[in-house]
C-alpha cells in the first residue's frame, strides 16, 4: 500500500547540491520522521517524495511503481503543509471536499467522507466556518482532514506543529500518533524538534547537509548513536562530549555521557566542578557545571529537587556502562 | 485617540481641511444645481429667468441623450471587460520567472504614463488612419481594403484606445495581488489533484476577487468621465455614434453656449454615476470586507 523507495536520489539547485546520492526505504504503515537542523534538506527530501520538486537524478518508487516523473496528484500521497495551506475563501466543508471534487467523486460519497473525517477530527461543529474563523489547532485538523479523505498511500507532514503554541503542540502530537494507530497508513513527518521525533516515530532518519547520518528506532538512536552528530542531536538536554585525557582513559578520541547518566553529589564523586545555573523543573533539576577540566559546560540531570545554587561545588560520577565512545572521525567505537 | 482631550484636539485640527474640502465640493455643486434651474445662454446675455425643470426636460428629451447614455455604459463596460480579463492574463504571464523581467514590466506599465490626448492622437494618426496608419498599411500589404476605424467603428475604436491606457493599471494591481498568493496553497491544490485550470479558477481567481473589485471601482470612476480621447479622435461623431454623457454635456454647454442645459446634464450625470456606484457596491462591494 504505502512502501516508498528512494534509489540514489539527488537534488541540486543550480550548482549547489543539497542532497547527495541518497538511498532510503520506508515500509508500509511506518511512521518515519525526518529530523535535522534547519537547512539539512529534510523539507527538500519531502518535497521530492511529494513531487513538488523534480529529482536531479535517481529514482523514487511508490509501491514498487516508478514515480520519479509522476505529477504530485498521481502519486497518491497527501501532504499537510507548515502554513496549513487551507483555501481561505472556502468553508471547512469545501476545503475538505476539494480533493474529492477534483477526483470527481459523487457528492453523496463526498458528504459521507466529510462527515467521517469531521467526526474523527472533532470538526463537526465547524464545517460551515471559514478557515479564518478557526484557531491554529482547528486549522491544523482541517488540513489533516483534507489529507485523510483522499485515502492516500502515505501522508506527508512538513513541520505541521511549528506554528502552534507549546501546549497545543503536545496535544496535536498525540492526536497525530493516535491517527496513525487508527489508520495504519504510512506517514512521513518532517521536524527539527527531536522531542517530536522521539515521541512519534517508528523510525527516525537523522539528516545533516542532505546526508543520512543514521536511520533507526528512537531507542536505537538514543542508546547507540552512530556518530557524534547523532549523539548530540538526539536527547534533551544534549549529551556531554568530552575530549582529551579523560577520553583517552577509555581508548577513545571523544567520549559522550548523557546528562541523565551522571550522578551528582555535594561531597564526593569522580569529577569536581562549580555550578553556574541550576534549573528547577520540579520533577527534575538541570545543573550546568563548569570548571570540571573536561568540557566547557557539563549538563547534569538530577531527579527531583537538588538544593544547589550558583557558585556551589558539586561532584559528578558517570554511569560507566552508559559512556559512548567515538574515534577521531567522530564515529562510534564498539 | 485614547483620551477625550486628544479626540477634541484631533477634531479641531482636522476641521480646517474638512471644511475646505466640503466647500470645494459644495460650492460648485450648489452653483451647478442653481444654473441648471435658470435659462442661462451665453448667446443671449441679460435676463436669466428661473425656469424650473425646463432644462432637465430639454436635456433628457434630446434624442442624443439616450445614445449618449448607452454609449457611456458600453464604453465603461467594454473597457472594464477588456482590462480585467486582459489584466489577469497579463499579470499571470508577468508573474512567471523570465529573462528581462524588469524591462518587460516597465514596458507594460508605460502606457499609463502617456497622457490621454497624446495616446489618442498616436492611435488616431499612426495606427488607425486608413491612409497613413500602420493598420491600413498592414491591410494593404495583405491585399485588403484599409479599414477606417474611427468612422466605421468609432465607439469600438475608442474602447480599444482607452483599454490600452487602462490595461497597465489593472495589470499592476492584479500582479501585486497574484504575488501575495501563498505558494503553498497552489502546491496543496496541485497535490489535491487540481490541474492548471482548476488551480486558476478555484485558487487564484478567488484570491484576486478583492483586487478585481478595486480595479473595477476605480476604473469606473474615471471611465464615466472619459472626454479627451473622444475630443481628439472622433469629436463624438460620426453623428452621435461616439458621444458619451460627458461629451454631450460639453456639446450643450460649450458648443451651444447653453449653460443651463449643460448644468442640468451635469446634475443628471452625477445622479447616474451614483446609481452606477450603488449597483456596483451592491454587487461586488462585499469582496472588500475582510
Amino acid at each position: 500500500m504505502g512502501r516508498i523507495t528512494l534509489d540514489k536520489v539527488t537534488k541540486a539547485f543550480g550548482e549547489v547540491e543539497v542532497i547527495p546520492p541518497l538511498d532510503l526505504t520506508i515500509d508500509d504503515g511506518e511512521f518515519v520522521v525526518f529530523v535535522g537542523p534547519s537547512g539539512c534538506g529534510k523539507s527538500t527530501l519531502l518535497r521530492l517524495i511529494a513531487g513538488l520538486e523534480d529529482v536531479s537524478s535517481g529514482e523514487i518508487r511508490i509501491d514498487k511503481q516508478p514515480a520519479t516523473h509522476l505529477p504530485p496528484a498521481k502519486r497518491g500521497l497527501a501532504m499537510v503543509f507548515q502554513s496549513y495551506a487551507l483555501y481561505p475563501h472556502m468553508s471547512v466543508r469545501k476545503n475538505i471536499a476539494f480533493p474529492m471534487k477534483m477526483a470527481g467523486i459523487p457528492e453523496a460519497e463526498q458528504n459521507r467522507k466529510i462527515e467521517d473525517a469531521a467526526r474523527v477530527l472533532n470538526l463537526t461543529d465547524y464545517l460551515d466556518r471559514r478557515p479564518g474563523q478557526l484557531s491554529g489547532g482547528q486549522r491544523q485538523r482541517v488540513a489533516i482532514g483534507r489529507a485523510i479523505v483522499r485515502e492516500p498511500a502515505a501522508f506527508l507532514f512538513d513541520e505541521p506543529l511549528s506554528n502552534l503554541d507549546a501546549a497545543l503542540r503536545v496535544g496535536m502530537r498525540l492526536e497525530i500518533s493516535e491517527l496513525h494507530e487508527r489508520l495504519k497508513t504510512t506517514m512521513i513527518y518532517v521536524t527539527h524538534d527531536q522531542v517530536e521525533a522521539m515521541t512519534m516515530a517508528d523510525k527516525i532518519v537523522v539528516l545533516q547537509k542532505g546526508v543520512i547520518e543514521q536511520v533507526g528506532s528512537p531507542l536505537e538512536l538514543y542508546n547507540a548513536p552512530r556518530n557524534i552528530f547523532v549523539a548530540g542531536f538526539i536527547g534533551s538536554p544534549k549529551m556531554n562530549l568530552i575530549e582529551g585525557a579523560e577520553a583517552a582513559k577509555h581508548d577513545a578520541h571523544t567520549i559522550g555521557i548523557r546528562p541523565e547518566h551522571l550522578a551528582a553529589s555535594k561531597d564526593a564523586g569522580e569529577w569536581k566542578g562549580t555550578v553556574t545555573v541550576s534549573e528547577h523543573l520540579g520533577s527534575d533539576t538541570y545543573l550546568h557545571v563548569t570548571e570540571t577540566g573536561l568540557a566547557d559546560t557539563m549538563t547534569v540531570r538530577v531527579g527531583g529537587e537538588f538544593g544547589v545554587k550558583h557558585g556551589d561545588t558539586v561532584f559528578l560520577t558517570p554511569d560507566a556502562t552508559k559512556i559512548h565512545r567515538f574515534d577521531a572521525q567522530g564515529l562510534r567505537i564498539g | 485617540m485614547a483620551t477625550k482631550a486628544s479626540r477634541t484636539a484631533a477634531r479641531a485640527m482636522i476641521s480646517p481641511s474638512v471644511i475646505l474640502l466640503l466647500g470645494w465640493m459644495l460650492i460648485p455643486l450648489g452653483l451647478t444645481i442653481y444654473f441648471s434651474l435658470l435659462r442661462y445662454n451665453l448667446l443671449m446675455p441679460g435676463a436669466r429667468p428661473f425656469v424650473g425643470w425646463e432644462n432637465y426636460e430639454f436635456f433628457i428629451t434630446n434624442p442624443a441623450f439616450t445614445t449618449a447614455l448607452i454609449n457611456t455604459l458600453l464604453l465603461v463596460g467594454g473597457v472594464l471587460l477588456i482590462t480585467v480579463i486582459g489584466g489577469v492574463l497579463l499579470a499571470l504571464l508577468l508573474n512567471l520567472e523570465m529573462w528581462g523581467q524588469g524591462i518587460v514590466r516597465i514596458l507594460v506599465i508605460a502606457p499609463f504614463f502617456v497622457m490621454p490626448t497624446v495616446s489618442a492622437l498616436v492611435w488616431k494618426n499612426m495606427f488607425m488612419n486608413p491612409v497613413n496608419g500602420l493598420f491600413g498599411y498592414l491591410a494593404k500589404g495583405l491585399g485588403l481594403e484599409p479599414f477606417d476605424f474611427l468612422s466605421q467603428a468609432p465607439l469600438a475604436s475608442i474602447i480599444g484606445i482607452v483599454s490600452w491606457q487602462w490595461l497597465p493599471f489593472a495589470t499592476l494591481i492584479l500582479l501585486t495581488a497574484i504575488q501575495s498568493l501563498d505558494s503553498e496553497q497552489l502546491e496543496a491544490a496541485e497535490m489535491d489533484g487540481a490541474g492548471p485550470f482548476s488551480r486558476f479558477f478555484y485558487i487564484t481567481l478567488p484570491h484576486l476577487a478583492r483586487a478585481i473589485t478595486v480595479v473595477v471601482l476605480i476604473q469606473t470612476i474615471f471611465l464615466l468621465s472619459i472626454f479627451a480621447e473622444i475630443f481628439v479622435t472622433t469629436n463624438g461623431g460620426p453623428g452621435n455614434a461616439s458621444t458619451n454623457l460627458t461629451f454631450l454635456i460639453y456639446k450643450e454647454s460649450l458648443l451651444s453656449f447653453d449653460v443651463g442645459a449643460g448644468s442640468a446634464g451635469g446634475v443628471i450625470a452625477i445622479i447616474l454615476a451614483n446609481i452606477v456606484a450603488i449597483f456596483l457596491m451592491r454587487m461586488i462591494g462585499k469582496n472588500l470586507d475582510a
